[in-house]
């Protein structure tokens, strides 16, 4: 046990150098491109090219000026809500399901609840397209929202599976044994230890739903979300610079509000855990 | 007739594509007592408890809890409380709110809630705890508070889930002590679910020893010990040596055996054995003495030290006798203050019993 740690940090050392430099390799790939959103979105040009050509906020004022741009983001924020609420409340009734009961056929359902996470979004949105056709629903922002919490839901309830499956089940059951209802066991035990699967996973979804590009352009109606909107913008090049300075302030949003979630969901895992051992 | 509060007619339980978990139980549990259902692992004394309680429903049969069949009455209606395994205790509440969670459903004001609370607290003597959390307490603490908390619904049943088996062994044997003198106090039923044949015999009234699903034998710990049904009690609670036995003839109360090693010797006459009949002559090793010197009189045996194993209190030899597989094992009291070695190994020792000791069963 004692020469363990030592050995552990010889290796780490005799690779360290390697490992580091394809670790720092590997973040600059991944996060330098997203960088020049927010660098660009501050040059005073129209063309996204070096050299800079100083710094300037009126992008952000265009951005702000640009009303239905805000139509877009309001319609996205709108869809993202709904989205969120509606497949964390399936998520959670699939994991207390999956969780907490035997069923024939578990392995299926959960298998047939998961696979939209699998099915290549084009495909999705053609059929969820071919099918609102078929049934004469009118597009709008309903259809969107509809084809996000299909996409959603498997998020919602990966994250509450595992929230569920790791507090004691006799939880559940001490409650109804000292007198409480289902129902009443759910509202006093179930949700406050979900609590924050739950709010990991509204969050979740809001950024999901909030991001999504393909579904959204295939069922949408006369109102785009707002990543359809940007999409459509692309075209002229006097609109770029704003669109840089909406996704820098979108960009950093999501990056917050997933740290967020994922901070609440440590805090309650941690805590339970020392609950568990002791 | 004797006061049942808990009647358990031919009740089975098939899991679903599984094996029977109980196999047509029945057992009546007398009101006050301290009752135990002891097996191995799998052996259905958890399914039936959590039958009692309501969080599994017999597949057939019925459970009547004081007079009311209890099939299709859900937990949370039933007279009954738990400890759990695990304590189950909230962890999103404090011990206060753990205990008072049952009476906060009972609509109880809030003086007299404090008052219930407060009492439990101080029956388990943690009084002043009411603001930790569940995390803050030590194992023996949580397991006092998912025993306050059951109590304090004034159950007319507790049902105990292996309550003790987290706990070292010292704590153990306080709260076997304390579990005791509680269930005495509060003349409530405990059904008490171990695997733990010492805790058993030391806390309860009467016990079921139960095996696959079945119980093979419910009598007083004295009893169970001393005048097991058959091999698989005699075996399970305590040891106990098995001598595979023919019975030679059978005259008035006494019969003559003869089984491998042993040779010939008489045992009390059972009823319902004749002449030719196979039979189990069982003895337990405290019941055996041993000694250098050749017995002039009395049943005995002549066999040769194998190992022999130091407690303290008591020694327990094996003694390897010729014509038998299995060693016989003797279990001998330290009575006297003796520093040398008890028994020289390279010589044979006797080992002598009273037949009125040997426990016969069918085979």
């Amino acid at each position: 046990m004692t020469t363990k740690p030592s050995r552990e940090a010889k290796r780490m050392g005799d690779a360290g150098g390697g490992l580091a430099l394809f670790a720092i390799a590997y973040l600059l790939f991944l996060y330098v491109p997203v960088l020049f959103l927010p660098l660009f979105s501050f040059n005073d040009s129209i063309f996204v090219s070096f050299p800079l050509q100083g710094f300037t906020t009126k992008w952000y004022e265009q951005m702000f000026a640009d009303e239905d741009m805000l139509k877009a983001l309001i319609a996205s924020l709108q869809v993202g809500g709904v989205v969120a609420i509606a497949s964390t409340i399936l998520g959670l009734l699939g994991a207390k399901a999956v969780t907490r009961y035997r069923m024939p056929g578990q392995g299926a359902v959960t298998g047939l609840i998961m696979l939209p996470l699998f099915i290549p979004e084009i495909i999705l949105g053609i059929s969820l397209l071919i099918l609102v056709n078929a049934l004469d629903i009118p597009l709008s922002l309903i259809t969107v929202a509809i084809g996000h919490i299909m996409l959603c839901t498997p998020f919602a309830m990966a994250v509450l599976t595992s929230r569920l499956d790791g507090f004691d089940r006799s939880l559940e059951e001490a409650s109804m044994d000292l007198g409480e209802t289902p129902w009443m066991t759910f509202w006093r035990v179930t949700f406050p230890l979900a609590a924050p699967g739950i709010v990991s996973s509204l969050l979740l979804a809001f950024i999901v739903s909030f991001d999504e590009f393909l579904l959204s352009f295939f069922l949408q109606g006369r109102q785009p979300t707002l990543p359809v909107y940007i999409w459509s913008q692309l075209r002229f090049p006097s609109k770029l610079p704003s669109v840089l300075s909406l996704g820098a302030i979108i960009l950093i949003t999501s990056c917050v509000l997933v740290f967020f979630a994922e901070w609440v969901r440590q805090l309650g895992t941690t805590g339970d855990r020392k609950v568990g051992v002791a | 007739m004797a006061d049942y509060i808990i009647r358990i007619e031919n009740v089975t339980k098939q899991f679903a594509g599984g094996a029977k978990a109980v196999d047509g139980v029945s057992v009546n549990i007398e009101r006050g007592e301290f009752f135990s259902l002891l097996g191995p692992s799998g052996c259905g004394k958890t399914t039936l408890l959590r039958m009692i309680a309501g969080f599994e429903f017999p597949s057939e049969g019925e459970i009547f809890i004081d007079g009311q069949a209890s099939s299709l009455i859900p937990s949370y209606k039933r007279p009954t409380n738990m400890v759990f395994q695990s304590y189950a205790i909230f962890p999103h509440l404090n011990v206060f709110d753990n205990i008072a969670y049952g009476l906060r459903k009972e609509g109880l004001p809030g003086k007299e809630l404090n008052r219930r609370v407060e009492e439990s607290l101080a029956m388990i003597k943690l009084t002043g705890f009411g603001k930790r959390r569940g995390d803050q307490l030590s194992g023996g603490q949580r397991q006092r508070v998912a025993l306050a908390r059951a109590l304090v619904k004034r159950p007319k049943v507790l049902l105990l889930d292996e309550p003790l088996g987290a706990l070292d062994k010292k704590l153990r044997e306080e709260m076997q002590i304390e579990l005791r003198q509680l269930q005495k106090s509060v003349g409530i039923t405990f059904v008490f679910v171990t695997h733990d044949q010492e805790e058993a015999l030391s806390m309860s009234d009467r016990i079921a020893v139960m095996s696959k699903g079945d119980v093979l034998q419910i009598a007083g710990p004295k009893e169970l010990y001393e005048a097991p049904n058959c091999i698989e009690v005699a075996s399970f609670i305590g040891n106990i040596n098995l001598i595979n036995a023919t019975v030679k003839g059978v005259n008035g109360g006494e019969i003559a055996l003869e089984g491998p090693g042993f040779g010939s010797f008489g045992a009390p006459s059972i009823e319902g054995v004749k002449a030719g009949d196979k039979i189990v002559a069982a003895i337990r090793p405290e019941k055996l003495s041993l000694t250098a010197q050749k017995p002039t009189s009395g049943a005995f045996v002549e066999g040769m030290i194998k190992a022999s194993a130091y407690l303290g209190d008591r020694s327990h030899h094996q003694v390897f006798v010729k014509g038998r597989d299995e060693a016989v094992s003797v279990a001998a009291q330290n009575m006297e203050r003796e520093m040398s070695a008890d028994f020289d190994a390279s010589k044979p020792v006797y080992v002598t019993w009273d037949p009125k000791s040997l426990i016969l069963l069918k085979s």
